[in-house]
Parts: structure tokens; sequence; C-alpha cells
């Protein structure tokens, strides 16, 4: 008995870290993945010089997050790697794909002369697929993974659904809004005044794509209705939904009073507020419908081998991410940097 | 050969991690440089250890950069393509991967941003730690996926549970037999290949008569490192191939092209392997040297390919020449390093135009290497996955079709081939701009911080015309 509930401890610690590892990437690349959706829209030039600035030292730094989350996944729940991975095949090539033209425009954009809008395509494109990909991934994964004798069974296109590709829309959008609020922070003058305006007409299609997506899922699986929907559930989970409704007034608020900071701090939490609906919806599975986080959970000894690592190495990224945000503080102007 | 899609999965991981490694190759070398520059930098002050600083981590970041979008696939490809072989073996290498990211990943690219832009965000202390910082992190990364894959060379420290690996022993599995063997021999590697490329750069700027300064500099202390490791590589080598023959027999067998094994054998220098009737044709061989490089005796039995069964046996028709390979760059390696000596001591390093022209030749020897000696390892594993575990063929997702492997294979090909293409053009590029000038000074003169390293090739191609 002693044993079973020191295994299920360990396996909640790993959840945990799991689940802020994959939200951490959300975060920290879903910024700078809308920055590259915004790009194409941007007024001028020199104003996509200065998009491209804000997050030129830290870019690659927010992906590692994914490799993170991959690799926990992997470490933590080798059977959810295994089954999550082959049946989402063809959206994880697009994503990786994708993320491979975005990254490298980064470096290739300012040497370029002739081939510099094909480097601005390229970043556009490439963060636009890359985030309807993981949108894709969501939906799907929401919808469920048929497992037989621990391996995915389902076809190649078994991804594909109105739901699935509904997500991909709605993660773009999501993502545009955290790079508008987070160029609102960084930047001054007239590309600011956009990145208000662009701020404004996003968080309205976020709300609507957040609201469409809460009502659509518990259609999807009867249980997740139940989680939300059967009493007592419906009081002690009524919070959710009305925290999220107050953070979406003040998002509002803040975009129409001007704040500098507030407008990307009220996405995120956006975003928290999303992320924390759709665990509650699915757990305790960790590949829908079937295998929950007990099932998947690799067994003690690794778990204790990775977490004794994982108690001074998570602070001490957390702790060094901070000091370079830190050291790149400030706003980014077209006046430095690239010419 | 049939397209299925465990055949399509294979090529897949062979290609993109050949294109993947081509990147760790040099920036492990080339990061430990940069950081002993840095160092030199901050302790003499001498302007031109910090601009050759700087121009090899513009070279630097932009390798980095291939590197970091070419590892991501390599995360996901284990599970898309194969997902069996995840399973069964995530309790135990799932770890090893993820020490591999927050050890390693995380660190150079936190530091990494700082070492290419922070130079006048920070004190200059702190700027060499960034430096020496990305160093360690190229180094710890190297040694978790080295211990990772010298585990399916050489499992140790689990057993087996309904067909799924759990670790008894983390020890073993981490330091497993083959581990010390290949880590040593692979960075001792990553260093050579690094040394002959700035070596060869270097070479490149004395013959055109461009920025002397740095090129003596760097032609120096790339020799001068050549001549410890090239001597040193062949004895890690020796001693990796003693680890292979004790743990892996039959892949000494096929890079030897040995069919019959016993004693004295022949060292074969030229054959080709013919699978079907299990012999050679056109061999060539010195007798019994085999015999003695492998057991150190010219009496002594070595492995045959045909003591194994056809069904356990690793396929010698690629090993045995890319073995064969890689023996001899590092004999060239050693060629090098001798010469240069003779050269050092009779004062005409840096005037010798012809041994400059060699050694631009030899600026991609070492990469050569390091892929004909991973295709030696790896084929030579076959057609185990996990060595005497479990077999390639049963490690590969189940659900993949032949159309998905297929579609996914090409799109990797085509876009790896775009992207490595421009990455080549401006690396090019980079290379003809060369180093800027910097003054010694205790304070140098505030220079034009870029925001990536290109932006900087740019200026000083402008500041040149």
């Amino acid at each position: 008995m002693q044993e079973i509930a020191e295994g299920s401890l360990l396996t909640l610690i790993w959840v945990g870290i799991v689940g802020f590892a994959v939200f951490m990437y959300v975060l920290m690349d879903g910024f700078d993945l809308g920055i590259g959706i915004l790009y194409p829209f941007a007024p001028t030039e020199e104003d996509r010089d200065t998009m491209m600035n804000t997050v030129a030292p830290v870019w690659d730094f927010n992906e590692t997050w994914l490799v993170l989350g991959g690799a926990g996944l992997f470490a933590a729940f080798p059977i959810a790697y295994a089954v999550v991975l082959p049946a989402m095949y063809l959206p994880l090539l697009v994503m990786l794909i994708a993320l491979i033209f975005r990254g490298v425009a980064f470096e290739f954009r300012f040497k370029a002369r002739a081939g510099r809008p094909w480097w601005n395509r390229s970043f556009f494109l490439g963060s636009l697929l890359a985030t309807f990909a993981q949108g894709v991934v969501l939906g799907s994964f929401i919808q469920g993974i048929p497992v037989y004798e621990r391996q995915f069974i389902g076809g190649m296109l078994h991804w594909l659904s109105p739901f699935s590709l509904f997500c991909g829309v709605a993660l773009v959008v999501g993502y545009a809004l955290l790079g508008a609020t987070w160029l609102i922070w960084r930047t001054i003058g007239p590309l600011q005044d956009w990145c208000f305006r662009m701020a404004r007409r996003l968080m309205l299609v976020v709300l609507a794509g957040v609201a469409a997506v809460s009502l659509w899922t518990p259609f999807l699986l009867p249980q997740i209705a139940e989680r939300w929907f059967s009493l007592p559930n419906l009081i002690f989970l009524s919070p959710v939904p009305i925290v999220t409704a107050v953070l979406a007034f003040a998002l509002w608020r803040a975009i129409d009073n001007s704040r500098e900071v507030a407008p990307f701090v009220l996405s995120m939490a956006l975003f928290a507020l999303s992320y924390l609906g759709l665990a509650i919806s699915l757990w305790p599975h960790l590949i829908p419908p079937g295998v929950t986080v007990w099932e998947a959970a690799a067994p003690p000894k690794t778990q204790v081998f990775l977490l004794v690592g994982m108690a001074f190495l998570i602070p001490a990224i957390l702790g060094y991410t901070a000091y370079s945000y830190w050291i790149f503080r400030g706003k980014v102007t077209g006046a430095f940097g690239y010419h | 050969m049939e397209l299925d899609p465990l055949i399509l999965s294979r090529i897949q991981f062979a290609f993109t991690i050949s294109f993947h490694i081509l990147f760790p190759s040099f920036t492990v070398g080339l990061a430990c440089w940069i950081a002993l520059l840095e160092a030199l930098w901050v302790g003499t002050g001498k302007g031109i250890y910090r601009s050759l600083s700087e121009f090899w981590t513009r070279i630097f970041a932009l390798s980095f950069g291939l590197g970091v979008v070419s590892g991501i696939v390599m995360s996901y490809q284990f599970g898309t393509n194969w997902s069996r072989w995840s399973d069964t073996v995530g309790n135990v290498l799932g770890p090893l991967i993820q020490y591999e990211v927050v050890t390693a990943f995380f660190l150079e690219a936190a530091f990494l941003g700082i070492l290419l832009f922070g130079r006048d965000r920070v004190p200059r202390g702190i700027h060499l730690m960034a430096a020496c910082l990305v160093a360690l992190g190229t180094l710890l990364s190297s040694f978790w996926i080295l211990s990772a894959n010298s585990w399916m060379h050489t499992p140790a420290g689990f057993e087996i549970q309904d067909g799924r690996y759990f670790v008894t022993d983390w020890w073993q599995v981490v330091f497993n037999p083959s581990f010390p063997y290949r880590l040593t021999h692979m960075v001792t590697a990553m260093f050579l290949t690094t040394s002959f490329v700035v070596a060869g750069i270097s070479a490149f700027y004395l013959l055109k008569r461009r920025h002397s300064d740095h090129a003596k500099l760097g032609l120096g202390m790339a020799l001068g490192l050549i001549t410890v490791l090239a001597p040193l590589q062949i004895f890690l080598g020796d001693q990796h191939g003693l680890n292979t023959l004790e743990h892996q027999p039959a892949k000494i067998a096929a890079m030897e092209g040995n069919w019959e094994g016993g004693p004295r054998a022949p060292l074969v220098l030229f054959a080709i392997p013919d699978v079907k009737a299990e012999t050679n044709h056109l061999e060539i061989g010195i007798p019994a040297l085999s015999s003695l490089i492998l057991t150190h005796d010219f009496n002594g039995t070595v492995p045959g390919l045909k003591q194994f069964p056809a069904d356990q046996r690793p396929d010698p028709r690629i090993i045995f020449w890319t073995f064969r390979l890689m023996v001899g760059i590092g004999m060239l390696m050693l060629t090098v390093a001798v010469v240069h000596l003779v050269l050092r001591f009779r004062g005409r390093l840096y005037s010798s135009d012809w041994f400059h022209r060699i050694l631009v030749g030899c600026m991609p020897i070492g990469f050569v290497a390091i892929l004909a000696g991973w295709f030696t390892t790896e084929i030579g594993r076959q057609p185990w996955v996990v060595y005497g575990h479990l077999r390639t063929a049963d490690a590969v997702t189940p659900s993949l079709t032949v159309e998905a492997a297929l579609v996914s294979l090409i799109s990797f090909v085509v876009a790896y081939a775009i992207i490595y293409g421009a990455g080549t053009y401006y690396l090019i590029r980079l290379l003809r701009t060369g180093p800027t000038h910097i003054h010694d000074a205790k304070q140098p003169p505030e220079a034009q911080r870029p925001k990536r390293p290109l932006s900087a090739a740019d200026q000083s191609i402008e500041a040149a015309e």
C-alpha cells in the first residue's frame, strides 16, 4: 500500500513537470510564433526588423521547451510518446518542417538581399503552419487516440476532423494575440499603436474561439460532459469559466487604456486558464480516452532517477532564463540592431 | 529492394542523423576554442583574441542554429518512426535524453544568447562565463547522447519484464561497457574536426595573404592540437576496437571483411565482399596482421562472419569500406601532424604555400571520418537496434504506412537540401569575409552590436569596400 502511494505521488509530480514544460513551451514559443504570424501584416519592413529583433536572442531557447516536452514524455510516460507521436505523424511532420524553415529565417533573413522576401515568407509560413499543426495535434489529442497492445492502431489520417482543424485555426489566433501583446510591451510608436489595434481584434476572436472549443469539447466525449456538468462538479469548477470571463474583461480594459505590460500578462493568464480547463477535462487520462497517467507512468526507479536531477535543474533553468530575459529587457526600436 | 516502412524509416533516420551530426561535430570543439580565446582576451587584453573569437562565434552561431533545428527533428523521430523501440526502452533511455535536454540544451541556448548579443550588456567576466557555459553545454550534450547510444550497443544494468526494459542499476546503464571508449573516441574526433577546419581556413587566408595575424594564430593553435590529438586518436580507436571485439565480435568480422575467422587472420586491404557466396572477391591482404592488431599476437584468433547465424550478421559491404576510410583519414591526420612538426622546427610553418594548400584540402576530412565511423558502428550493430535484444525490424512503428513514410522522407530531403544549401552558401560568405580588426585596449571602442551574427558580416563587407 505504502509503495502504491509513493508511486502515485511520483507520477503526480511527473504529470506536473511534463505539464509545466508543455505549458512553458506554449507561452514562450507562443509569442514568438505569434510574431511570425503577424509578420507580413506589419506596416513597414523596418517594423518587421524590429519585431524579429525583439525575439532574436531568445527564440532558440524558447523552442528548447518543445524538446523538453517531448523528451519528458519519452522518459516519464514512454507509452504516451510511443502512441501519440505515430498517431500525429503527418501533422508533426508539417510542424517540424515548418519550424526548420522559420528557425533558419532568423539567421538567413538579415544576410539575404535578393532572397530576403523569400526568408520573410519562410518565417511567416513556417510560424503559421507550425502553430496550425500544433493546434491540430491538440484537437486530435482531445478527441482520443485508439490504442491496442501499447501501440497506436488508427490510420495515418486519424487526426483529421472538423474539430482538430478548428483547434488549429484557434491556436493561430491565440498565438497571434500573445505575439501582439508581447510587441505592445517591447516596442514603441506606430508599431506599438498597430499592435494595440491588432490585439483588440484578435482578443475578440480568441474569446470566441475559447468559447467554441469549451462548448464543443463536452460533445466529443461523454466523460468530459460529465466532468463539467454533473453536480457537484458544476459548482466546484464554475470558477474556471468565471475567472476566464474576468480576465477577458481585464484584458479588454488594459488594451483600451493603452497599458503596456498588462495585456501580455493577461493574455498569458488566459492561456493558463484554457490549459487548466483542458487538464480538468482530460484528467486522469494521458491518452484519451483509454490510458490514464497511472497506467502510462514509467516505473518508480526511472521516475526517481530523473527527479533527483530535475529538482536542481528546473529551478536553475528558470533562474538563468530570467537572467537572460533581464539582460535583454527594455524597448526594442528600429534605431539599433540590424541595418 | 522493396520499399516498406522499415527501410524508409531507416533511410530517413540515417539521412537526418547524418546531417545533424555534422554540426555537433564542429560546434563542440569550436565552443571550447571560443571559450579559450575569450579567456585569452580577458587575460591579456589583446584585441586579436577578441576579434578572432567574434569571427568564429558568427560561424558557431550559424552552425548551432542549423544543429538546433535538425536536432528537434531527431527528438521527435524516435517516437514517430520507432514507436516500438520508444515503448520498449523508454524507461532506460528516456531519462538519458531528458538529462541531455535539461543539463545541456537549455544551458547552450540561454548562454548562446548572451555570448552573441550580450557583449555590451554584461561585464566582461560574465561574457567569458557565458562562453565557458556554452562549451560545457556542448560537452554535456555529447556525454548523455553518447551514453544512450552506447547502451544500445552494449546494454547493461537492466532486466526485461513483459518484453519491456526496466532499469536495475543506473550506474551500469550510464557507464555501460562501450561508453568510455565511444565518448573519448568521439570527443577527440570532434576536436580534430574543428582543428582541421580552423587550420584550413587559416591556411586559406595565408594563401590569399589576408588577415595574416589572425591566420597565423589560428593555424598555430589548430596544428598544435592536431599534433597531440591525432596520435592519441589512433590509440583510442584501437582501444575502442578491442572493446568492440569483446562485446560485438560480429561487427569486427564485418569491418575486417573476415568470413572464416581463426588464427593468423590477414589484414584485408582491398576486397569486394559477397554476402550470398559468403566470401570476398579480389581480396588483397597482409598475412596475420589483423590478428596482430586485434589480439596483439600474430597467432591470435579473430572472429569470422560465418561463425554467426546468417540472420545475426551485419552486412559487410558498406562497413568494410567506411571503416577503411576512417582509418585512412586517421593516418592522413597523423601525417599532417608530423609534417607540421618538421616545418615548425625549420621555421617554415607560415611560409610553405604547398602545405597550406594541403591544409585547405584537408578541411572536410574530420567530417568524413566521423560519418564513416558512425556508419561503421551503426550498420555494424545491425540487425539489432539494441544489440542482442531488440531487432531493428521489431522497433519500427506498426501503424506507419509506406505512403506516410515516403512523404516524410521526401519532405526532409527537400527541406534539408534547401536549408543546408543556403546555410553553406552563407557560411562560405562569412569565411570569405574573415575577421574584423579590433585594437588592443582596456576599453574597446563601442562596437555596433549585431542582433544576429550574419549582420556583422554585412558591416565588415561594407567596411572593407
